[in-house]
């Protein structure tokens, strides 16, 4: 087996899980996340709490399952938000040429000059620290780049014959964006799509660790690390189990998307006849 | 006979970059002053190395960019001074066929939706009897457009590029090269395919080729390029038979070469 393979196959089975432990938790976990118990506190891993519990006697499972949710939808939509907009702001650059095009790809070049991490400061102080700030703050970066991966992509497909033809046939230069760059370009954006999930998790992560994220009681990773770091030398496994869980979600998207990137490649997936 | 395509003192220069701060580079003359007309049902060839300007002025006729100086008529009409939407109306009747057959079909597109696309742009119903028959009459099965290019030989799939092209009924064919990266039997099959439609549709054709063996054997008139310019002009026989030019001589004496090794090999 290759390496890529070995890449591919390990980032799909971690993907799966988590999504899988994600989907689970929506339905049941061991215990309520939410549910406090003064007696309970600092549990080591037992039958009872797999992982044990935290200061406020909460399982810890059962955060990190229900934390699990809250980081993969902060990712999707803000990947998903950020993604389409910027596809289609990449790809009307790519469409239209000229000054439209610079225009477009000076202001990327604006977006990308904006750290996520001061924009979501910006919108905290603006309008108050939430979720929907840091969704919006991940979306943000994330236009830039599927911008520019869209209008470089489709630069490319707009030199090949098959869209001459279809100049040639009549087409409009928007049926040609959706009829064939968009379609040809997919496998690109997917790739991309994958990495920026990588990505994403993690900002949201950092960005609940600052108190700029998810808000109590709504569970978190990033805050989880952040509510233990004091306790470090007490139990450190409550960090740990979170910093764990970062760690596999990340590693699970980057590597899914590396591979996915390897397999999709043109010139690997198929040889020219 | 009715001119159906006039090309009038036709030029296109390309800007180059600057090698100096204050001098300005001379651009390049793709194409220059070149004037030609072909008329219905008629073949003209042209010919030139590579570097020519034959593609240039191929890609002015499709109006894929304009001329800085000159004009294209097509039925009487300057194609590059119609508004979009005229020129949208007027494209189903000139097509165009290009060289590669594994890049002029959308590898993720089935043939039907390929060799239908045109009537779509044009904004009519893609008749599905119409594109079977059009598959027919380019030597395929209607039965092939739920395929995929991939699953077509270097051939069939100029034969299907051949059916989009034809399938509004042009009265224009521009084949740019159009069996240059075919083999030579495959060759032979299409340059007949494109000789049997000519015959049944009255097309015009303008066949552009750096490979005058190809030419003599389909083209009424010939046009041989060089670096942009007319080198000469004139009936096909004529200018084969007796080329009054050193350029077209050299290039017949590279085809005829060529044809030798095709032979002996």
């Amino acid at each position: 087996m290759t390496t890529r393979a070995i890449n591919l196959r390990i980032g799909a089975f971690l993907v799966i899980v988590l999504s899988a432990v994600a989907l689970l938790s929506l339905v049941w976990t061991p215990y309520d996340h939410t549910m406090l118990s003064v007696t309970e506190k600092f549990r080591p891993t037992s039958a009872a709490h797999w992982l044990g519990t935290d200061q406020l006697g909460r399982d810890v499972l059962s955060l990190l399952m229900a934390a699990s949710v809250n980081s993969l939808a902060v990712a999707f939509i803000a990947v998903g938000v950020g993604g389409a907009i910027g596809t289609a702001l990449g790809l009307t650059a790519s469409a239209c040429g000229g000054w439209v095009e610079t225009a477009i790809m000076r202001l990327a070049d604006l977006g990308f000059a904006f750290p996520a991490l001061l924009f979501a400061i910006m919108l905290a102080a603006a309008f108050g620290p939430s979720l929907s700030n840091a969704i919006l703050a991940i979306a943000f970066i994330n236009v830039p780049i599927f911008a520019r991966v869209a209008r470089g992509a489709a630069n490319q497909i707009w030199t090949r014959d098959y869209v001459l033809a279809g100049r040639a046939a009549g087409a409009s230069q928007f049926s040609l964006t959706v009829e064939h760059v968009l379609p040809n370009i997919s496998a690109a954006l997917i790739v991309q799509a994958t990495i920026e999930f990588a990505v994403a998790i993690l900002a949201e992560a950092a960005l609940s660790y600052l108190g700029l994220g998810a808000q109590p009681p709504m569970p978190s990773w990033g805050r989880m690390l952040n509510e233990a770091q004091t306790l470090m030398y007490l139990a450190p496994q409550l960090a740990i189990y979170p910093g764990l869980c970062i760690i596999a979600a990340v590693l699970g998207f980057g590597l899914l998307g590396d591979g996915l990137r390897d397999v999709s490649d043109p010139r690997l997936a198929r040889g020219r006849a | 006979m009715s001119v159906l395509l006039d090309i009038r003192g036709v030029t296109r220069r390309y800007p180059r970059p600057r090698k100096r701060l204050f001098q300005e580079e001379a651009p390049l003359v793709a194409v220059d002053n070149v004037s030609v007309q072909i008329a219905q049902g008629r073949t003209l060839g042209i010919v030139g190395e590579s570097g020519s300007g034959k593609s240039t002025l191929a890609r002015m006729v499709m109006a894929f960019e304009a001329p800085d100086a000159g004009e294209v008529l097509f039925e009487g009409k300057n194609i590059h001074a119609l508004t979009r939407r005229e020129l949208q109306a007027l494209r189903p009747e000139f097509q165009m066929i290009f060289q590669d057959p594994f890049g002029s079909l959308d590898p993720r597109r089935s043939v039907g939706w390929s060799v239908a696309q045109p009537l779509r742009a044009a904004g009519r119903t893609a008749d599905p009897a119409l594109i079977a028959r059009t598959l027919e009459q380019v030597g395929l099965r209607a039965a092939d457009v739920d395929r995929f290019p991939h699953q077509f030989s270097g051939g069939q799939r100029q034969r299907i590029a051949i059916a989009r092209a034809i399938v509004t009924r042009p009265k224009l064919l521009v084949a740019d090269e159009a069996v240059s990266a075919l083999d030579v039997s495959v060759r032979a099959q299409i340059l007949n395919l494109l000789m049997d439609l000519q015959e049944e549709m009255g097309l015009g054709i303008l066949f552009i080729s750096h490979d005058l063996a190809v030419v003599s054997s389909l083209c009424d008139d010939l046009l041989v390029l060089r670096n942009g310019v007319v080198v000469e002009q004139g009936s096909a026989a004529g200018i084969l038979n007796a080329p009054g030019h050193e350029y077209t001589h050299t290039l017949l004496t590279a085809a005829r070469l060529e044809l030798q090794g095709e032979g002996a090999a």
